[in-house]
């Protein structure tokens, strides 16, 4: 695991949000989580705008997207991201309750590095956040450095 | 990904290739799974599939699983034809290798790899570590390559 990681989650259903942290937490992942209640909020941190906490260079971050998010939509976000020169090596996972193939095929047009589809069954809900836990929380994984310039 | 979606492996070691088969099998994905030995053959056979004539197209979905020490054309270069391509820029690429330094890291993620992840050196945790990857993997969707 990088020790190094923080878990972005952009996710405006706090439920979903305690189910996700809970379940990545029992895969062992005991990184830092930060929480964003919409689309703006994330931006704001990414692009160091507005008064909340901000983009720290010396740490290593992934992002978590729902796709239908106030503000700011999940995919505009992620067109944000894969834009901007600094950000756009950030690996985004998409996580959503939406299936539609036209937006699994647009998201990855788009370069989020998955796309997962919340399942509606609570359990398999917990099932999956928990193998995506133990994803991220390999010995091997690696993320890439924020403001590199790896060209 | 769906249960008939092909798992293509570009690596040169047989061993590991064998290794990564079974316990990807093991967690239930890919109805295939293709050896690729080098890099010329991984960028031989993907762009065959954007190449196929209308008639002979079926939609199917990939994940590419890739080594960075390709013989012939290197993992970094076959990574970068691939995220240049329209239709095979959809394909989630995952760098899976030996080479633990920063500068490739970064250099993969900043072409577009989806997740970059060192080989563990024993093989049992390479076995368990690839198990992992396919629990992950069969909850995923990917896009097809129509």
């Amino acid at each position: 695991m990088d020790k190094q990681m923080v878990i972005l989650i952009a996710e405006d259903d706090a439920g979903h949000f305690q189910l996700i942290k809970k379940n990545l937490w029992l895969a062992c992942v005991n990184n830092d989580i930060i929480q964003f209640k919409d689309g703006q909020q994330i931006l704001d941190f990414l692009s160091r705008t507005g008064d909340g906490m901000h983009l720290d260079e010396t740490k290593r971050y992934i992002v978590l997207l729902d796709v239908r998010m106030p503000k700011v939509d999940g995919l505009d976000v992620l067109r944000r991201i894969k834009d901007d020169k600094e950000l756009r090596q950030i690996p985004v996972i998409m996580l959503t309750t939406t299936s539609e193939s036209s937006m699994i095929e647009q998201c990855y047009k788009l370069g989020c590095s998955y796309y997962m589809v919340k399942p509606v069954d609570y359990h398999h809900f917990m099932e999956a956040v928990q193998n995506l836990g133990k994803f991220l929380s390999l010995e091997g994984m690696r993320l890439p450095s924020i403001s590199s310039n790896a060209n | 990904m769906k249960k008939g979606g092909v798992v293509l492996i570009a690596e040169h070691d047989e061993e590991h290739f064998d290794m990564m088969k079974n316990s990807l099998l093991r967690a239930g994905v890919g109805s295939q799974i293709l050896r690729l030995a080098d890099g010329r053959q991984t960028l031989d056979y993907l762009f065959k599939i954007g190449s196929r004539p209308a008639s002979e197209h079926t939609s199917q979905q990939y994940v590419l699983f890739m080594d960075v020490n390709l013989s012939e054309v290197g993992g970094v270069e076959v990574l970068e034809k691939i995220k240049e391509d329209e239709q095979l820029s959809t394909i989630p690429v995952i760098v899976l290798t030996a080479v633990d330094d920063r500068h490739t890291i970064d250099r993969c993620y900043n072409l577009g790899c989806s997740t970059y992840i060192v080989k563990p050196a024993k093989n049992e945790d390479f076995a368990e570590s690839i198990q992992n990857i396919g629990a992950f993997l069969s909850i995923v969707e990917t896009t097809s390559i129509k």
